[in-house]
């Protein structure tokens, strides 16, 4: 209980006395996790519209397939990125490895497909209320998802945000194809688990207390967001 | 009018049930009412013809290309103002930009929404989420108007507005496909009355001769439960 | 959708300054190395005297070898000569130096169930603890520290496979996380002291036994093969390899000091 008061005000003096070293790692945080879940929305979102509208052979078992690969975990995804971005591998002379962008890329694989299996389930639903009208009006398949997800953006929020905290949350991947470098590779989850090993634990906890507090303050604005947008829109 | 369409032995098979059987029916006239008990196929038969469900057997002719817009019970309206729904039908017809706005305005004078036309579609009233959907028809200039129980969940006011937006639909030429509940309804909109009965086609009879007296028992008696 | 722009401008201007940021190399070294806190305290005077960033990787030795090996490293720093050597003769490594030792320490509970405090022979200590079944954790990790812990044991002639038993604990971790879970479970364990003087969450532990010279833990320094890897940083790297066992290099090691105490002792060839 101690230590939990005692990290709690530790982390009150570090955000308040605008600790340059915490803040760059909370921005590098944001910045690789927003970064991935972006580029997870932009090939996720397509995807999981076209798998909710599309007819095509295989799709049940490439939705069994993203289903699936929700539940990958970040090492595995960090491992294989790696092992990909590694000077001994085909990508490796693009000296990615241990970068941040490094850190962008394992991120997006590991949310791409979150993003892809909640749009589709989204884009199922609405598909069924506005089939029938769609097809009357003549909107191909292609026309139909791209409809149906714009109409759908705000529910697609939570798909992006559900990615976001996959994101940000994760230790894995990044601690894998980052290296964890002091200042150019060291994010929140990364550096707490580096405090841990080192015994000091309130600072681990203050920067844990930190992560929460960013993923609640995401989540809160979110679900203000959807209000809104659903008492204006309908 | 002569005829502009001809079904052929039309059947509809669903998971072993028999929903339409052998429908054979030729329409000339320019506002044909379906009519019948619930459960008798009606949504289904106007959905076979408009192209939204495939028939297991049978043949839908068309002596010419008609171009079609199709009314649902519940309107369906996307998640943006009602001037943009009434566009997006544009859009997908391919009709060109400036084009695209003047038929949409007129299209909501038309339905007296002029007014609303910044509101998003969404929070408005059923009655005239439906008038909505009707401008959205009309834009299209369509020359086949299918109207799946229009009124059925509106008030008796917004129920009156859209009767008279159907019949300047067909005022302006566009030919009725509909089916309804309401019996007045159907007096008053139909020149013709075909009635079907657990996926068949019992009759097809001018209106008015249909409600003086039907050709068969059966809607004689369907006239009689329905009727205040 | 501005603020969106706005963030993701930002997020790529990070990331490509990060990456592009060319002066740089990278030196695969240990965990303990690097929790002792001597990278924090050494890396920025070579930068700003060279304008090189050096971006240290962390990981246990074998880790941190097969790195290398693997080309994803310019620079080597680790302490285990037995498997820096093992590197050379495999061709991935060369121009080798010894750049400084730091010791090991035996840590164990205060109240000392077998009975090895305050003495300086780790052989004999380690036997006591195997005789009394104390409890006693091990790194289990390929890592310098676990090679040594290894030796020590193959010293005092006891043959671990033989007398395993719950009483010996494979953490299979790195130096701090194995702390913990000594310190969790009041159980001996071999230290460097470096990690140990750094080391917040003690509970019951203490030092039990320390100064025996095999107890020191020599470090080494290399660089990659550029013939086997061509984008290796040679020249960087060797920069920084010739400042580390320079006279300033040397003297900014012997400076750096936890609490008062001196964690490394510079050693490097004259």
């Amino acid at each position: 209980m101690e230590e939990i008061a005692a990290s709690l005000q530790l982390a009150a003096s570090l955000i308040i006395g605008a600790d340059a070293k915490l803040y760059g790692i909370v921005a590098l945080s944001l910045s690789v996790s927003l970064a991935a879940t972006l580029i997870a929305c932009i090939v996720g979102m397509p995807a999981g519209a076209w798998l909710a509208v599309g007819r095509f052979p295989g799709r049940r078992a490439l939705i069994v397939l993203f289903n699936g690969l929700m539940g990958l975990p970040p090492v595995v995804v960090g491992l294989l990125v790696y092992l990909l971005l590694s000077r001994a591998g085909p990508l490796g002379s693009f000296g990615l490895l241990f970068t941040p962008a490094a850190m962008v890329i394992a991120q997006a694989v590991l949310v791409t497909p979150i993003v892809a299996a909640l749009t589709r389930q989204a884009i199922a639903d609405a598909w069924l209320e506005y089939r029938e009208q769609l097809r009357s009006l003549g909107a191909s398949r292609p026309r139909a998802a791209a409809t149906l997800l714009w109409d759908g953006r705000f529910s697609l929020t939570t798909s992006a945000l559900a990615g976001f905290g996959r994101a940000i949350a994760e230790v894995g991947a990044v601690i894998i194809v980052g290296g964890n470098i002091d200042g150019v590779t060291r994010v929140m989850t990364t550096t707490i688990a580096l405090e841990t090993s080192k015994g000091d634990l309130p600072l681990a906890l203050a920067l844990g207390a930190i992560l929460i507090a960013v993923v609640l303050a995401l989540n809160t604005a979110a679900y203000f967001f959807r209000n809104w947008a659903a008492r204006r829109w309908g | 009018m002569s005829a502009w369409l001809r079904l052929d032995g039309l059947d509809l098979v669903e998971q072993g049930h028999a929903i339409i059987r052998a429908v054979s029916l030729e329409f000339a006239a320019g506002r044909t009412l379906i009519l019948g008990p619930n459960g008798a196929g009606k949504s289904t038969l106007l959905r076979l013809i408009h192209g939204l469900l495939k028939p297991s057997g049978g043949g839908v002719s068309w002596a010419d290309p008609l171009r079609q817009a199709m009314v649902f019970q519940r309107p369906v309206m996307l998640r943006t103002t009602v001037f943009k729904n009434v566009l997006y039908g544009l859009k997908i017809a391919g009709v060109d930009g400036s084009e695209r706005e003047r038929r949409t305005h007129e299209a909501l004078e038309r339905v007296g929404l002029a007014p609303l036309a910044k509101r998003p579609a969404r929070v408005l009233s059923g009655g005239e989420q439906q008038r909505v959907a009707l401008a959205r028809a009309w834009a299209l200039e369509p020359q086949l108007l299918f109207l799946d129980e229009p009124t059925a969940s509106l008030d008796p006011a917004s129920s009156r507005e859209v009767e008279r937006i159907i019949n300047d639909f067909a005022d302006a030429g566009t030919r009725l496909l509909m089916t309804t509940h309401n019996l007045g309804q159907a007096r008053r909109l139909a020149d013709e009355i075909v009635y079907l009965d657990a996926g068949r086609v019992l009759e097809q009879t001018p209106a008015a001769e249909f409600f003086r007296q039907p050709r068969t028992a059966q809607a004689a008696a369907f006239i009689h439960e329905e009727l205040p | 959708m501005r603020p969106i722009r706005h963030l993701l401008l930002a997020a790529c201007a990070f990331a490509l300054q990060a990456a592009a940021a060319d002066n740089f190399i990278t030196v695969a070294s240990t965990t303990s190395t690097e929790q002792s806190g001597l990278f924090g305290h050494l890396l920025p005077i070579f930068e700003k005297l060279s304008g090189i960033q050096v971006r240290v990787v962390a990981l246990g030795t074998g880790q941190a070898l097969d790195l290398a090996r693997r080309g994803d490293a310019d620079v080597v720093f680790v302490h285990d000569a037995a498997a820096e050597e093992k590197f050379i003769a495999a061709g991935y490594g060369i121009g080798r130096a010894e750049v400084m030792y730091n010791d090991f320490v035996l840590v164990g509970p205060r109240d000392d169930p077998a009975r090895v405090a305050g003495g300086r022979d780790i052989t004999a200590a380690l036997k006591k603890i195997e005789a009394a079944r104390s409890p006693f954790v091990s790194r289990g990790d390929r890592s310098g520290t676990h090679a040594a812990e290894l030796r020590l044991w193959q010293l005092a002639g006891i043959d671990l496979d033989r007398v395993k038993g719950s009483w010996y604990r494979d953490a299979g971790a790195g130096m701090g996380p194995a702390l913990n879970t000594a310190a969790a479970m009041n159980a001996y364990i071999l230290a460097d002291r470096g990690t140990w003087l750094a080391f917040r969450n003690r509970q019951n532990l203490a030092i039990a036994v320390a100064g025996d010279r095999r107890l020191f833990n020599q470090y080494g320094v290399m660089l990659v093969n550029p013939a086997k890897h061509p984008h290796v940083k040679q020249e960087a790297g060797q920069k920084f390899i010739a400042w580390v066992i320079s006279a300033a290099g040397q003297q900014a090691i012997a400076d750096y000091r936890i609490g008062g105490e001196q964690l490394f002792f510079p050693n490097a060839k004259k």
